[in-house]
């Protein structure tokens, strides 16, 4: 059935808008009326977006709106088009949505910062680029918003331009990210050259009666692509080393970009993808074993983590892991639902973090934290809610979307489920060990804790509700089922006891390391020695990575393209040119004496030789 | 009228006459002797001009060679002049130290 258009893309233009007001005239105006303007602009987004779907009803099909042709050359033509199904729709209610709470915090958040008018342009233009990407039509669409979120995320990790590490942190994830966009880019020139368009639709449609791959052919290597793009943007092995440096930016950005809504954006592009995907078992296998590598990898290092975002970080580099090992599996719906409570929980705990660094006026470490239950009672009721909810306890979110994963993971690989459940537990157990290291024991800081205003803690409120109550209220998989269908197989209840009891286990060990006996980890990191040296600078892979790739690359640059290319071959090419005419001109000057008999003389000369030139010549 | 004196004579003679004339316009210092060399160069061109007219049995040589002297008063007019001028203001004739429009 064919709907009326919905004006959709008043959607990504209205935070378009709040961007272009706040930033040409924001630096005039009051902190208040920035807020209202960038706050404003996101929720009429959300509301637009509810009021959209109301009109389109179940969305049995794709709604696509076209607007424009944008590109037109042969048989190539790529347009402005916008396009709703189901899948779209959950991601927009998420970006939205949260989005929506995410800027309301950060009006509290940011109230004593400097450049807070830049600070809610830059949010508004990563909400406009993050809803071009999710409601793009064609890869190209998705590409141009992809670009777009990947710039907002490097100028908001280096929002505080004064501090060294913030900017280059902001490089790190800009450069990172250009890899996998470099392979997303060669995917679409792969899907150009198989099928000469770029729009979901006809990509789809061609490649739906194409037979299931049994060895590497070109969808394959298109989805292997695909997923080299989506491993940049959403931090999985080996591009993931961008992602826990990006906490140097406001807590706000790193809940709302790099926990909630960007960092998904590869989950996204390859459930979008899921027809091809399907059609390449050997890529599915890749990313479901990078996935699981990343989750578990990433959770490690979380265990020994002191700074409180850094936990964070790495939390959400596993989760994500988690959400392609769903991918990976065909569980393509039980990713996009991990991917939703997952923005829920933990944009309530980077949130919650950043409430309680506010309320220590900065203060990250969680060695200088501890017994601030007390101080800072709201806070910790609604982290404690994203707690239960990523730490797997059932009933509330996170347990919903990890037990489908899981078990689509038992039925792919029963060792994928086993090591899925060692994440689950090691999860549980550095979320705990960060909630009893902030608000148990004695304070071991020097601040006076202050509880943070009711535009911080009201949105948490929400996010927290919706934490507890999200995976359950909320039922994605039934509802992404015409897009995604549900995976066979029987419901097997010992396997959600195991991972439940799993998670558990590593609330009741992070309990009894950090509030029943604190000399106990200690002790054990000191008989572990090297391994728990290993984790703790996060397996030297920054390290290596700089031995292996960055310093060889700029001290190649520096004596091969500077010393010898730019210095040596270039400004000598151009020098040379200078000096020569220099030397040229200094004999040529000698010539030129200014005394006229000399002249007179060289005439002559010139005369006597033309004549004894044309006399050897035969005089003629 | 048959003429005992072949035109190659007269061309020689004009040759004689111009290299007089390089030599004591690149040689002499004397300003006035330097201007004398150039008409003397020029009288010897009229003289080859004058020849071939003659030996050709046209009259364009003839009234080039006029054009030349025409010219050459006018330089000459013009020529003392500056000469004079030359002299009143530096008390020299000499041709290398007239030379402040160099550097």
């Amino acid at each position: 059935m064919e709907h009326a258009s919905q004006q959709l893309w008043l959607i990504p233009l209205l935070p378009l808008l709040g961007f272009l007001i706040n930033g040409l005239f924001g630096r005039r105006f009051p902190n208040l009326l920035v807020g209202l303007i960038a706050v404003g602009t996101v929720f009429g987004s959300f509301l637009w977006v509810v009021k959209s779907l109301q009109a389109l009803g179940a969305l049995e099909h794709a709604h696509v709106e076209h607007y424009y042709t944008w590109l037109e050359s042969g048989n190539l033509n790529i347009g402005v088009d916008l396009m709703i199904d189901r899948l779209t729709a959950v991601m927009l209610l998420v970006v939205t949505g949260i989005g929506t709470l995410i800027h309301i915090y950060a009006t509290g958040y940011m109230s004593h910062e400097g450049g807070f008018y830049r600070f809610f342009a830059y949010l508004n233009l990563f909400m406009f680029f993050m809803l071009t990407l999710v409601l793009g039509a064609n890869y190209l669409m998705v590409f141009v918003g992809w670009e777009g979120v990947g710039l907002c995320s490097y100028l908001l990790i280096g929002f505080y331009t004064l501090k060294k590490s913030a900017g280059d942190a902001a490089k790190k994830a800009f450069i990172v990210n250009r890899i996998g966009d470099f392979g997303f880019t060669l995917a679409m020139f792969l899907m150009f050259v198989h099928f000469g368009s770029f729009d979901f639709k006809t990509v789809f449609d061609k490649v739906a009666p194409m037979a299931v791959e049994q060895t590497a052919g070109p969808l394959t290597w298109i989805a292997l692509l695909l997923f080299v793009g989506a491993a940049g943007k959403s931090a999985q092995i080996p591009l993931y080393v961008w992602l826990p440096d990006a906490m140097e930016g406001p807590t706000p950005v790193s809940a709302l970009i790099h926990a909630a809504t960007m960092v998904t954006a590869g989950v996204y592009m390859v459930a979008r993808s899921s027809v091809i995907f399907l059609r390449a078992p050997e890529a599915m296998d890749v990313v479901a074993v990078v996935g699981l590598a990343t989750a578990v990898m990433a959770a490690t290092i979380g265990l020994a983590q002191n700074d409180i975002k850094k936990v964070f970080a790495y939390s959400t580099v596993s989760q994500l892991g988690y959400m392609f090992l769903a991918c990976g599996v065909g569980a393509f719906s039980a990713g996009i639902y991990h991917v939703v409570t997952h923005a829920f929980f933990k944009a309530l705990l980077f949130l919650g973090a950043g409430s309680v660094i506010h309320a220590l006026e900065g203060e990250q470490d969680m060695r200088h934290m501890g017994g601030l239950m007390s101080k800072i009672p709201i806070t910790f009721a609604v982290l404690a809610c994203a707690w239960v909810a990523i730490a797997g306890v059932p009933p509330f979110a996170g347990f919903y979307s990890k037990d489908e994963i899981l078990l689509a993971a038992h039925h792919h690989h029963p060792w994928m489920y086993w090591v899925g459940v060692a994440t689950a537990a090691m999860t549980a157990f550095y979320v705990s060990r960060a909630m009893f290291m902030t608000f148990f024991g004695k304070y071991r800081g020097h601040h006076h804790p202050h509880e943070s205003p009711f535009v911080m803690w009201g949105p948490l409120a929400v996010l927290a509700v919706l934490s507890l109550a999200g995976g359950w209220y909320f039922k994605i998989p039934h509802f992404l089922e015409p897009l995604f269908p549900l995976a066979e197989g029987a419901h097997d209840e010992t396997l959600v006891y195991i991972s439940v009891a799993a998670g558990a286990a590593g609330i009741g060990l992070a309990w009894l390391f950090y509030v029943a006996s604190p000399a106990l980890p200690d002790s054990i990191a000191n008989s572990l020695g090297g391994l728990y040296k290993l984790v703790y600078n996060k397996y030297f892979v920054d390290e290596a990575y700089n031995a292996a790739i960055v310093n060889p690359l700029v001290n190649g640059s520096r004596s091969l393209l500077w010393r010898v290319m730019d210095a040596g071959v270039i400004d000598g090419a151009v020098n040379g040119v200078g000096s020569l005419s220099r030397s040229i001109g200094g004999f040529v000057r000698l010539f030129q004496s200014g005394n006229i008999r000399s002249y007179a003389a060289w005439v002559t000369l010139g005369c006597v030789a033309v004549l004894v030139a044309l006399g050897m010549a035969g005089g003629r | 009228m048959p003429s005992a004196v072949p035109v190659s004579w007269y061309l020689i003679l004009s040759a004689i006459l111009f290299g007089l004339g390089v030599a004591g316009f690149l040689f002499r210092r004397n300003i006035i002797t330097v201007f004398m060399s150039i008409e003397l160069m020029l009288n010897a061109v009229n003289l080859s001009l004058v020849a071939f007219s003659y030996q050709h049995n046209q009259t364009d040589g003839h009234i080039f060679s006029f054009f030349v002297m025409v010219v050459a008063a006018a330089e000459a007019a013009v020529g003392l002049a500056i000469i004079l001028t030359v002299f009143k203001n530096r008390s020299t004739l000499a041709i290398d130290d007239v030379s402040s429009l160099k550097n």
